[in-house]
């Protein structure tokens, strides 16, 4: 007989290790919070009430998760390959480039093409540029972490370039004041490739929401995402080769897998969802390319992978948990008048990360023992 | 021009712009000889360049801002052995988490600090070694070899001291044995009695302090300045450096004197050729994906490399 109850308590723990890793992190602020000599339980209270105390707020927090959903699914994707993209800033480069190249230069075609164009253009972006560490990492066995990376640095100077090529026009105040482009950017999209703001639907449904409120339809492109992502890995024969490969890539070409063609399928389909951040920031927000260095969506897509267990429902719920961070740290910043910078999340995500794999080997290690014992 | 380009400052600089890579991808060597992967080591370079500047400007001393850079190293390198060797947690995962960390701490203390993302070095190393003559007091040959070899910041030599002894240290010591074997075949080095957990948590810190040091001389000695994110990869190029040169420290050494010689190429090149910035920025990052691609098949890592060792009981 075996002792059920008590295997099953662990079972639990396992699962809700991503809790234990983040109460544990933000006892680690609070800690950080007391030594710069700010009162931690006023800065969460100003945080977490702000970030989720009413709809607007709400509102900015999926604002925020929205891109980080993509790039979540980014490095979830492939690491069920047994793949590491961190190259996930850089294919969304590309993607949302390509988004907005789209937007600017097809003007004169409507929505119910364009709209569809722009996205497809910006996901056949990221899968282009996550294309390449994966044939070279099916061909030759070169490791993708470091190609990746050298993605991203090469994806920045390429945009950089091309965002020069097509800066937009001084406007005519820019021309008054005898002013330049501080950061340089693109002519802005038509009209007919923007998304429309979510309370336009909200309003449709009847439900009071601020007109003004950022977050998009991209949202809802996020969750569908995550629902394809979530498809494509259980319930097709891809998924199930690619999952497969991930586990153990020798038994897998045993069985008659490719573990060459699946490396460079699942790449560019991480790629893809890393791509489709442009809905969110070209179609969606800024409705132009704007170029800055490394915005962190994509490394933040590291940390929402691992607390979302790499796994499509858990990185909706972890891009969720960084937005309320994210959007309650920049509010606690004004709040503070910048005495706790902002800066302060992203010392927990990583905190986080690192409490997760922990926990994580913590708790198999006692799942383990406890097997033996029984 | 083609003597404008290629003359004994261009050697000079090349080496320069070489040092941090080549002290990360020793890093890179001691960790990874030990079957630890540190993808930290970006993180590290650029930590140990926000405080070497800081504590440069706080103590108007270059040299205990170097000591700063490199006992933060330390630090971080003792987290991720802590993390990959006593938890047996995924290397990759942690390293990742340590440059994370490193991008948020680094710009945190800088705007708790200072108030902005970019600091100034207030005080530099000296120059050691000869002064270069002026044209016509001696030839060309003489300054030349002056400006390559003996007019350089005492890092530099350091540095040449430091790739000597890791060579000496790994493959002429009973400590380098014992760390390879800990790296290659971790089961066999157990039952000869050697603390496999105290080899790689000396190796992963070693690791670190040379990370950290890579990342003052970035700052304090080649940019003299700190910017957000002015790691710049060179952590990954280490990485391919380290590859490239087949885990030895010689061949780390050359491979990042050809990454230095890439980049200040590009350098140079900007503004003389027609051929825009942008793309001549791309360029040693694309001659580390070239290099890896070219190293494959040629070199083989540690054989334990990555590998948490799990002691078999019973």
């Amino acid at each position: 007989m075996r002792s059920v109850k008590k295997f099953d308590y662990y079972i639990l723990l396992e699962k809700i290790t991503p809790l234990i890793a983040v109460i544990f992190a933000l006892l680690v602020g609070a800690i950080v919070i007391m030594l710069i000599g700010e009162n931690p339980v006023f800065v969460y209270k100003t945080l977490f009430s702000n970030a989720i105390g009413n709809r607007d707020g709400w509102g900015n927090v999926l604002f925020r998760a929205t891109p980080l959903i993509f790039t979540g699914l980014t490095v979830a994707f492939a690491f069920r390959c047994g793949l590491f993209n961190i190259g996930g800033e850089g294919q969304m480069y590309i993607g949302t480039f390509l988004a907005a190249w789209v937007g600017f230069t097809f003007t004169n075609l409507p929505a119910f093409i364009l709209i569809p164009l722009c996205i497809l253009t910006a996901a056949a972006g990221g899968a282009l540029w996550a294309a390449v560490p994966g044939i070279l990492k099916a061909k030759t066995g070169v490791h993708e972490v470091i190609v990746t990376i050298m993605m991203n640095w090469i994806a920045a100077s390429l945009t950089f370039f091309l965002v020069l090529k097509f800066k937009a026009p001084p406007t005519e105040a820019m021309i008054a004041a005898g002013v330049k482009q501080m950061i340089p950017h693109t002519s802005e999209i038509a009209e007919a490739a923007r998304l429309p703001r979510l309370y336009t639907i909200l309003k449709f449904l009847n439900i009071d929401f601020p007109s003004y409120n950022q977050v998009n339809i991209s949202f809802l492109i996020a969750i569908g995402a995550a629902i394809l992502a979530y498809y494509i890995l259980w319930k097709t024969n891809l998924g199930y080769e690619i999952r497969a490969v991930g586990y153990n890539p020798l038994a897998a070409e045993y069985g008659g897998i490719s573990v060459a063609k699946n490396i460079v399928l699942a790449m560019v389909i991480s790629g893809a969802f890393a791509g489709l951040v442009g809905t969110n920031e070209v179609m969606g927000f800024k409705y132009r390319w704007r170029q800055e260095l490394f915005t962190g969506l994509g490394f933040n897509g590291i940390a929402v992978a691992l607390l979302g267990k790499n796994h499509p429902l858990g990185v909706v719920l972890a891009a969720i948990l960084f937005g309320i961070l994210n959007y309650g740290g920049a509010i606690v910043n004004i709040f503070t008048e910048g005495r706790i910078p902002r800066e302060l999340i992203m010392v927990l995500q990583a905190v986080i990360v690192i409490f997760v794999v922990i926990s994580d080997e913590v708790v198999k290690r006692l799942i383990r023992q406890r097997r033996k014992l029984v | 021009m083609f003597s404008d380009i290629f003359n004994a400052q261009f050697v000079s600089s090349s080496i320069r712009v070489a040092i941090p890579l080549a002290l990360a991808g020793l890093g890179g060597v001691f960790s990874e000889r030990s079957g630890v992967i540190n993808i930290g080591l970006e993180g590290m370079i650029l930590t140990g360049a926000f405080t070497a500047i800081a504590v440069t400007n706080f103590f108007q001393n270059p040299w205990v801002g170097v000591l700063a850079a490199i006992l933060v190293g330390i630090i971080l390198g003792l987290i991720h052995a802590i993390t990959c060797i006593t938890f047996k947690a995924n290397q990759i995962v942690s390293g990742v988490a340590i440059n994370l960390f490193a991008s948020g701490i680094t710009i945190f203390f800088c705007w708790l600090l200072f108030g902005e993302t970019q600091i100034m070095v207030k005080s530099s190393l000296p120059i050691w070694g000869w002064s270069i003559p002026n044209i016509g007091e001696s030839s060309t040959l003489v300054r030349s070899i002056i400006t390559i070899f003996a007019h350089h910041s005492p890092l530099v030599y350091l540095t040449i001291i430091i790739f000597a002894l890791s060579h000496i240290i790994l493959f002429k010591t009973p400590f380098g044995l014992r760390l390879r074997s800990v790296g290659e075949y971790p089961q066999a080095a157990d039952t000869m009695g050697v603390n496999i957990v105290k080899m790689r948590y000396m190796a992963v810190i070693i690791s670190g302090a040379l990370a950290g040091l890579a990342g003052s001389f970035l700052s304090l000695e080649q940019a003299h300045f700190f910017v957000k994110e002015m790691s710049g990869g060179r952590g990954f190029i280490a990485l391919a450096a380290m590859i490239f040169g087949k885990w030895t420290p010689l061949g780390t050494a050359g491979a990042a004197l050809l990454f230095g010689f890439g980049e200040a190429l590009a350098i140079r090149l900007q503004g003389v050729t027609a051929v825009p910035v942008q793309f001549i920025n791309m360029v040693p990052y694309l001659l580390a994906i070239f290099v890896l691609v070219s190293a494959i098949g040629r070199a083989t890592p540690p054989a334990a490399d990555g590998i948490p060792y799990k002691k078999e009981i019973g």
